[in-house]
């Protein structure tokens, strides 16, 4: 128990310092723009192909159920609700968790039990700032990114799926699809994957800056960046969306 | 005492020691991890100028000593001065500033994996003299590479250099702030007696061309022979002897003895 409150105190500290090193100049604006690319670019790939891959068997997936009534021609709508209000941000989440948290971890920790984070206090650089707060705010700001385009790469899978079906075209499958979106759709997208991205960056820099025990420290900070940051993002979407449907919908 | 350590390289010459200026003044330092008493009321002086060795065996607490000096670990009693600041008592920012008159040589080296030396060598200079044009970067990242004799080195990453090859980068990175004091970790730890020799006379080399002092912290006693003025000896958690190499060595404690002994055996 007494582990336990030390770890929330550790967390709440990490946090309070996180918002002052933030907001306090000097910035460090070369090392963010960097980490933006690199977290960017490093998920791209994977993001174009799950997300093509998630709307285009998710709307196979569907189409049976909804030809019961002969409801297909409600597919585009239906695909963009799922896609935009919840697939995009959460799988987008969960893979740049696995790929981009789990490497937060590892390098933070490699850098931490070999030394290199000492070394940067020692010539009077502030590590926090240029390794924690650059990797934070770029997972922060590329989330909500990265989930809009897997957004618009899930509703073309989609639309593969319908056009093979029903021969629809292009434009009437997107007419249909975002007549039930609204901008508070886009809006809670934007929140929610901000969020999530928080969640990874804080997780994976909080967990490899207070990793020890040399390898085997690094392995556990890489691995608990991504099981924790996973849970979080789970349990932060059940309250999003308990929070959007109250007061939004 | 037994037959002394050979050694040829570079050897260190008399410099001028202000014994009226101590930048370093630790004064009763305690530190234990635990239960484990690691210093037990620690005293040294680091004047102007001078090189002092700290020897001891593995666990000593040697390491501990350097990074209370610098603030990275505070003492649980007692007091240390550095350049004239109580470290322990300084803020945040009042730390850094000190820090960048510290370097600090590590014994991983601790150089940035993700960077190339270039880099490795920017990070220091480019937070603490923010005014500094691109051509004077490149100036200073030249001077500090041409004084540990690696130029060649720029564009490389750490894992395509030698052990030695980075042990100097490292020494590189922090010269290029000017330290007014060097603290060097195990210089020459995990070296073949070329490169250590080599190690040797560089830091004899920065002392005499950046007039810095320096704290050495080895097992080495080639390395402590032939890079420091002074020596002292720490055992159970004090300094048990300190004065020159020789007079250090010509005590009859066993434990200064034996510590002889057995790294003239190994290096025999």
């Amino acid at each position: 128990m007494k582990a336990f409150l030390l770890r929330m105190y550790d967390i709440y500290e990490f946090l309070v310092r996180f918002y002052k090193e933030a907001f306090l100049p000097p910035y460090e604006y070369k090392e963010i723009i960097n980490q933006f690319f690199d977290v960017g670019i490093r998920s791209l790939s994977i993001i174009s192909l799950t997300g093509f891959i998630t709307g285009l068997v998710f709307t196979k997936q569907s189409r049976s159920s909804l030809a019961e009534f002969g409801a297909t021609s409600w597919l585009p709508s239906l695909m963009a609700i799922a896609i935009i209000r919840a697939l995009a941000p959460l799988v987008t989440a969960l893979i740049v968790a696995g790929k981009v948290g789990s490497h937060i971890g590892a390098e933070l920790g490699s850098m931490k039990v070999t030394e290199q984070i000492e070394a940067m206090e020692v010539s009077s650089t502030n590590p926090f700032k240029f390794l924690v707060v650059s990797r934070i705010l770029a997972t922060t700001c590329i989330l909500p990114v990265l989930a809009a385009y897997m957004g618009l790469v899930g509703m073309l899978g989609a639309y593969v799926n319908v056009h093979l079906n029903e021969e629809t075209s292009f434009t009437t499958f997107f007419q249909a699809a975002f007549v039930r979106i609204s901008f508070v759709d886009i809006g809670v997208l934007v929140f929610k994957s901000a969020v999530y991205g928080f969640t990874i960056g804080f997780t994976g820099c909080f967990n490899g800056y207070y990793a020890d025990h040399g390898t085997v420290g690094v392995g556990r900070a890489a691995n608990m960046s991504v099981v924790v940051s996973m849970f979080l993002i789970f349990v932060e979407e059940m309250l999003i969306v308990q929070l959007v449907n109250s007061y939004l919908h | 005492m037994a037959t002394e350590p050979t050694q040829t390289s570079f050897k260190k010459s008399p410099g001028t020691i202000d014994r009226n200026n101590a930048v370093i003044s630790l004064r009763g330092v305690y530190r234990s991890f635990g239960d484990m008493p690691v210093l037990k009321g620690v005293d040294l002086d680091v004047f102007k100028g001078e090189n002092v060795v700290v020897l001891g065996r593995s666990g000593s607490g040697k390491s501990v000593l350097i990074k209370i000096i610098v603030g990275l670990l505070l003492p649980d009693s007692g007091t240390v001065r550095v350049l004239g600041l109580d470290v322990d008592n300084l803020a945040p920012r009042e730390l850094r500033q000190l820090r960048s008159k510290i370097g600090f040589s590590f014994q991983s080296s601790a150089l940035y994996d993700g960077m190339n030396v270039r880099a490795n060598l920017e990070v220091p200079l480019v937070r603490n003299k923010r005014n500094l044009t691109r051509k004077e970067i490149d100036e200073a990242v030249a001077q500090v590479l041409d004084d540990v004799g690696l130029s060649q080195t720029i564009n490389q990453m750490p894992s395509e250099l030698s052990g030695g090859q980075k042990k100097r980068i490292g020494i590189a990175r922090t010269l290029i702030l000017h330290p007014d004091i060097m603290l060097y970790d195990e210089p020459t730890a995990g070296l073949d007696p070329v490169t250590s020799e080599e190690i040797n006379a560089l830091i004899n080399q920065v002392q005499q061309r950046y007039n810095s002092s320096a704290v050495i912290i080895t097992h080495d006693l080639t390395c402590a022979r032939f890079t420091g003025d002074r020596v002292v000896m720490l055992s159970d958690g004090n300094f048990i002897r300190q004065g020159s190499f020789d007079e250090v060595f010509a005590s009859d404690d066993t434990r200064v003895q034996n510590f002889y002994n057995y790294n003239f055996i190994i290096k025999a």
